[in-house]
């Protein structure tokens, strides 16, 4: 038979001091564990989510980033004449692009951060349907115009719509603002590639990267094989997801690596606290324990009950730690991608599967914790104890 | 120290608990070390970096600058000496080996980084090797490399597709804990013969040493004034400016190091206070005795203190002495490289022995005010 699970709610309220210490060890631990991976989610999200499905990125062969890639125009027209890509009225979904690097001041520090330009054409917003203006226009060709993201006009300052910004050689008329849902794009400032080129001493017709719609999802293995076997170009094509969540990895490897190696070593921590308060509870109530074993309750039940009460201190630590660290959810930071060399504005990401994650990391804290001092409470001698009373 | 016995006696009275409370300090001394590390090692640029130096970079990143800037600063009253890097941005191997590579002009290069411990015999062969490199020794150490080797690098695109092949020439160290030692250094010559002509005649950035630091602001805006107007303006910064400037746009984790170290004490504070608190609530009808038998109340305070202290002092040097190890280890690759500043000791050790007197300062005070009548009733 089974000790009701009242007496251990009710011996954890009589030792509340001790309670309250495991409880506080084991939410720290899962509120520090769940801040951490959250933090990775957003970075990872940030860039996937800047990728599409439908499309496809091509840099020349093995130049890993866009800013190490070089395409002249003719390969560009190759790309485009891929039979993989969709085309509307006949013109491909074909988006030529370059990116340079701006120094810009952050609004929170006054210090400059690497803000990634990008020299696109009339076509990006056809080939990115993820990006909408939300305010003002889109650039026209052939002239010093740019928009600038949402994400970028929070993190840095003077950029607003209407003003003007100043980007390698030239001042550039803001002349609208898009959102990109949250992507990597965000961050960025759009102008004409042309323009942009000519404005940091490149040749016009010199590009860097070129996304593509594809015709569907599945073209993509028949895209690559023609554009990679095609003598007239050496390239690369990437999916455009694989490409930026690729783009991801250094920074979330980094984050996820330190976040678990706080979090292992605080649980550690945690584990000590909750070993004590459960291997003091057993011997305060050595007495109790040989009570109940007295009246006929099982060592079996003992070790159970015991074991139930270090589950119940670390679900409450567990469920405690969760909702502390919710408020981060959505909090924005920014960060500098070593992979581009470009900051990036990205925001903490708890999804419930942080969450789940976070409690059965209580669980198992709870689990090694409780499971040793509950052994020894169910291997007290009886007579010993009772005589003791 | 003559009850140094009875200290010890009554901490292994309970040998578990003992053992665990001073693992929660080690614990937390542990992550004490490695958060001082991670915060040592994000301002390594910062703390480290000359404020006699100034940085002269185009108007980003992207932006190269022209050959002959270098003796119109040199020109420039004040300047001791100028340097160029170029960034060269090779793949060893893989993406991931991400390290830093530039090309400089070893003359030139000394003259301004003087700081580094490099051997003469080493640098000669490095100055006399189109192919040579000088690589830090942390840097030489991640992936095995001698003097003598051969390495063999994939150059960005706009470099060209074939790869580079470098001797490593010499492994130079830095003077002081903190110094950057996992960079590649190679001559800018060899880029020059190597690379695509359009590469000629550019360098990525210049170094300026100064005779004087003081003169610093001065002569960062004379140098731009300089370049103004023209198709390279520059942009003049004192090199820990820059590593600032840079640390900030990591973003906040500062503040992140410092959020999770007080979580981390609070948690830690309360584990041992109740441990504590426990230890003398159990063995109040000694301390009865202890102070029936003529001990002062100052004595039984002083105990017990003593007792919390020693957990901590123990479990913190475990915790440090750890801490420093895995620092060694170069876990993150060089990303962030990780040191243990001077000091960090001696503060983890005040922490430690703080977090012990707080912590049994409580169950102290009750161990002293205790009632010996009271408590020796219940005997």
């Amino acid at each position: 038979m089974a000790i009701p699970v009242v007496y251990n709610v009710r011996s954890a309220r009589v030792r509340w001091m001790s309670s309250v210490v495991a409880v506080v060890g084991i939410a720290g631990t899962v509120g520090v564990f769940v801040a951490m991976l959250a933090l990775a989610r957003g970075f990872r999200a940030t860039l996937v989510s800047s990728g599409l499905p439908q499309n496809a990125i091509v840099l020349r062969g093995g130049s890993g980033t866009e800013m190490g890639s070089i395409m002249p125009i003719d390969a560009v027209r190759v790309i485009e004449d891929a039979p993989q890509v969709a085309r509307v009225d006949g013109v491909p979904l074909a988006s030529p692009e370059v990116v340079v690097i701006a120094a810009i001041p952050m609004r929170a520090t006054g210090t400059d951060a690497n803000v990634q330009v990008r020299g696109v054409t009339a076509r990006v917003l056809d080939v990115r349907n993820n990006v909408k203006i939300v305010e003002g226009r889109f650039i026209h060709p052939g002239v010093a115009e740019a928009v600038i993201g949402k994400g970028a006009r929070d993190a840095y300052a003077g950029l607003e719509v209407g003003k003007t910004v100043a980007l390698g050689a030239g001042t550039w008329t803001i002349v609208g603002m898009f959102d990109s849902q949250g992507s990597a794009f965000d961050s960025e400032v759009w102008a004409d590639a042309s323009v942009l080129n000519g404005n940091y001493n490149r040749p016009a017709n010199i590009y860097q990267s070129v996304t593509v719609r594809l015709a569907s999802i599945d073209a993509f293995k028949a895209f690559k094989a023609a554009v990679e076997s095609n003598p007239r170009v050496t390239v690369e094509a990437q999916r455009e997801q694989e490409y930026y969540a690729s783009k991801s990895l250094i920074v979330t490897t980094l984050i996820t690596a330190v976040g678990t190696l706080i979090a292992a070593v605080m649980a550690l921590g945690a584990v000590f606290g909750a070993l004590n308060t459960m291997y003091s509870a057993v011997s305060e109530r050595s007495r109790e324990i040989a009570v109940l074993r007295a009246i006929g309750f099982g060592s079996g039940a003992i070790v159970l009950s015991f074991f139930v009460e270090s589950l119940l201190i670390a679900i409450v630590g567990g469920v405690l730690g969760c909702v502390a660290v919710l408020p981060v959810n959505g909090i924005t930071t920014g960060t500098i991608n070593w992979q581009t060399f470009s900051h990036l504005a990205f925001a903490f990401r708890i999804t419930p599967d942080l969450l789940g994650m976070g409690m059965v990391f209580a669980l198992l804290m709870g689990a090694v914790g409780g499971l040793p001092p509950a052994i020894r409470a169910a291997r007290a001698n009886v007579a010993h104890a009772l005589r003791a009373l | 120290m003559k009850y140094l016995p009875l200290l010890l006696a009554n901490l292994k009275r309970k040998k578990i608990r003992t053992g665990l409370t001073v693992g929660s300090f080690a614990v937390a001394l542990f992550l004490f070390g490695i958060l001082f590390a991670l915060r040592a090692g994000l301002r390594q640029g910062i703390d480290v970096a000359g404020s006699d130096r100034l940085m002269v970079q185009g108007t980003s990143l992207m932006n190269m600058l022209p050959l002959p800037y270098l003796a119109r600063i040199q020109r420039i009253p004040g300047v001791a000496q100028v340097a160029h890097a170029t960034w060269f941005g090779g793949v060893y191997q893989d993406p991931k080996n991400f390290f830093v590579q530039f090309a400089i002009d070893p003359a030139l290069w000394r003259a301004v980084y003087p700081e580094y411990v490099i051997d003469e015999q080493e640098w000669a062969a490095f100055a006399a090797d189109r192919q040579g490199v000088m690589v830090g020794a942390q840097l030489a150490k991640r992936y095995g490399w001698k003097v003598g080797d051969r390495i063999p690098l994939r150059p960005p695109s706009y470099l060209g597709s074939t790869m580079w092949d470098f001797n490593v020439r010499g492994i130079y160290h830095g003077r002081q804990p903190g110094a950057d030692d996992g960079q590649f250094w190679m001559q800018y010559a060899y880029i020059q013969e190597n690379g695509p002509s359009y590469f000629r005649g550019i360098v990525g950035f210049y170094l300026v040493r100064l005779a004087d630091r003081d003169t610093a602001a001065g002569i960062a805006k004379t140098i731009d004034t300089e370049f103004r107007n023209s198709a390279n303006e520059t942009r003049t910064q004192t090199e820990s400016a820059f590593a600032a400037g840079y640390l900030k746009q990591m973003g906040n984790i500062e503040f992140l190091v410092f959020a999770i170290g007080s979580v981390v004490f609070f948690t830690l504070l309360l584990v041992t206070g109740n441990t504590m608190a426990i230890a003398v609530r159990e063995r109040t009808s000694e301390l009865a005795v202890l102070k029936a038998v003529g001990y002062s109340d100052r004595f039984v305070l002083g105990l017990v203190l003593a007792e919390s202290a020693l957990i901590a002092v123990v479990g913190g040097a475990i915790g440090l002495w750890l801490a420093g190890r895995v620092v060694g280890l170069d876990l993150t690759r060089g990303l962030i490289p990780l040191y243990t500043p001077n000091g960090t000791m001696a503060v983890g050790a005040a922490v430690a022995l703080g977090t012990g007197l707080v912590a049994g300062l409580l169950p102290a005070v009750s161990a002293m005010r205790l009632s010996v009548a009271d408590a020796l009733r219940r005997v």
